[in-house]
């Protein structure tokens, strides 16, 4: 059994994000980068299963510039066996038709048995690369699921859908994403660490996987303007007297909001 | 009937699992009434179609096109995407919008993917220049505005649920059947489905005009009543910050913020609640927000229009009977 988890370094939500005005790019110097916490949860479910199922092989996949290296490898610490990395400079700004495209590509070149990925990631929250790479792939989506379970030839799972919960399975090969109600990660320890520096790595390019990335023939959507929004200044901050409740009563009153 | 309107807007329109058109139908249909002329397509179980066609032309549509078929309650996306690939044909549209629901990404995705159409995400409206039409969103939790278009072709776009306010004009009743070749392409099998019975009145989260959030500082479950009191004196949605729900105050469906609901409603009020960027990228496009907290340093009051200082035991119970109290 093969496991591609999709894993995306994305800037840490924690801290301020920026995009750069000029390109419309994510300003990757104004933030801490860091693995999206989603995509731990998602190789965390590949790897328990791993730690089951023998002769599991769990592979991490991300296209991301070459400096994120250092972030994919955080999979490998945590216990994946290789890692895929797509870098390419004319990558940079790709759309979700071209991002699709060169992950599809890759996963078809490194063989998959299931797709792990996240249901949205922190940065983007686009949420539909999964049911994209299923259609490329041709095979069936799972996605949003907040339970799972793998088996040598299927993968079921309940899927919190948007008005209740559905059960739902497919054979493998599979696209699956997973949401927060997922476990944690495990954290890499100090012998994964040492292990990640030995593990295969590959970095490949575009053209690697048969991808022109600056195909125009192709539709695409593209970033037509960008702003910045002012930031939202603080209003009016008092201290209750013992009628902190009959002042908001008051303040909603004045503004029409009952 | 083939003629389509040469700026027709394709609109696939959700229904729920008890066979209703969902709650985005409205905005769905605003948004396209104000880049072209709304053909609504409704994906429903056999003898539904006439009832949710009046619905659909009643919040906007100018077409109606309609595909019963049981398939979608055994199948996982695949029949939806079959059948608008079926009406995009038809229809030639210059858009195609979609709920960025969970159901809605996943058929978004993979239609795009197959008819290798340009895709946005998470739009908070549309608009048209001469060049066609133009997708707006709201990024890193509202910190930036970006366009999108697509360089030719029609756009597929998924469109951030409550975000839309305009709301399209009644139309006539036009309804045509549309005949669908399924793709085959590999699909999961729906083995159950379990609806979600919240029993309770309050409005959904998603796109509720007013919301009440709880945080940590309400200490427990039993205490988090609290939130949901004042919510109900105001007809508000309950929310939560994410340390309300891995606290286990509440389920996870009510967390407010980057890794839960976003929310822009009229009225925000935070109760015990810090203000985490991660929160605040959820709320904070909300039109007035108002903050109680112990904490005079919590960042809630950096987007607070009006902030008070002090223990949300004491101030909201006081609210409360302020606001029964005027509606004496």
């Amino acid at each position: 059994m093969k496991i591609i988890v999709l894993v995306k370094e994305v800037p840490d939500t924690y801290g301020e994000r920026k995009l750069d005005l000029e390109t419309g790019l994510a300003d990757r110097a104004a933030s801490e980068a860091v693995l999206d916490e989603i995509s731990e949860r998602a190789l965390e479910v590949a790897l328990s299963y791993a730690d089951k199922a023998d002769g599991t092989e769990v592979v991490v996949l991300s296209m991301a510039p070459e400096s994120a290296a250092a972030t994919i490898r955080k999979g490998l610490a945590m216990g994946a066996a290789s890692a895929v990395h797509v870098a390419d400079p004319g990558l940079a700004g790709a759309d979700l038709g071209l991002t699709a495209r060169t992950l599809a590509a890759a996963i078809r070149r490194t063989g998959f048995d299931l797709v792990i990925t996240g249901n949205l990631s922190t940065d983007g929250s686009g949420g539909v690369l999964p049911a994209m790479l299923a259609e490329l792939l041709e095979v069936p989506n799972l996605t949003a699921l907040s339970s799972v379970e793998i088996t040598t030839d299927s993968v079921s799972g309940t899927r919190s859908a948007d008005d209740g919960n559905m059960r739902v399975s497919a054979a493998l090969p599979a696209v699956i994403s997973i949401n927060e109600a997922l476990p944690d990660a495990r954290f890499p320890n100090f012998k994964g660490i040492m292990a990640a520096k030995k593990k295969p790595f590959e970095t490949l390019s575009a053209s690697d996987l048969g991808i022109e990335p600056g195909d125009a023939s192709a539709p695409a959507s593209i970033m037509t303007a960008i702003a910045e929004k002012p930031p939202r200044t603080a209003g009016v901050k008092i201290t209750d007297e013992g009628d902190g409740g009959t002042k908001i009563a008051e303040y909603l009153i004045e503004n029409r909001l009952v | 009937m083939t003629d389509y309107p040469a700026d027709s807007i394709l609109v696939l329109l959700e229904t729920t699992s008890t066979g209703e058109l969902a709650k985005s139908t409205a905005g769905l249909l605003g948004a396209a009434a104000q880049v072209g002329t709304p053909v609504a397509l409704v994906v429903t179980g056999s003898g539904e179609a006439q009832a949710l066609a009046e619905h659909a032309a009643a919040a906007g549509a100018e077409r109606v096109l309609v595909v019963e078929s049981d398939s979608t309650t055994a199948q996982l996306t695949v029949p939806l995407v079959d059948a608008l690939v079926a009406a995009a044909g038809a229809v030639a549209p210059d858009a195609v919008l979609i709920s960025n629901s969970i159901e809605g990404r996943d058929v978004a995705g993979r239609f795009a993917a197959r008819t290798n159409a340009p895709i946005a995400v998470d739009v908070v409206g549309v608009s048209r220049d001469e060049e066609g039409v133009v997708a707006h969103h709201s990024v890193y939790g509202g910190a930036y505005n970006v366009d999108s278009a697509a360089t030719f072709g029609p756009l597929v776009a998924t469109v951030r649920q409550g975000a839309v306010e305009a709301r399209a004009e009644a139309r006539p009743v036009a309804v045509e059947t549309l005949e669908v070749p399924a793709s085959g392409a590999a699909s999961a099998t729906i083995e159950s489905f379990e609806a979600v019975t919240e029993a309770s009145s309050r409005p959904e989260l998603r796109g509720a005009t007013r919301v009440v959030s709880g945080g940590r500082g309400l200490g427990s479950a039993e205490k988090f009543v609290l939130v949901e009191e004042l919510a109900d004196a105001l007809g508000a949605a309950v929310g939560a910050s994410r340390a309300a729900v891995d606290a286990g105050y509440i389920p996870a469906t009510h967390q407010v913020g980057q890794t839960g609901v976003s929310v822009s409603p009229q009225l925000y009020i935070a109760l015990g609640i810090s203000g985490a960027i991660q929160h605040r990228a959820g709320m904070q496009t909300a039109k007035n927000i108002i903050a109680v907290n112990k904490d005079p340093d919590a960042p809630i009051f950096e987007v607070a229009d009006f902030g008070v200082v002090g223990d949300v035991f004491t101030i909201v119970p006081q609210l409360i009977s302020a606001l029964s109290e005027r509606r004496r």
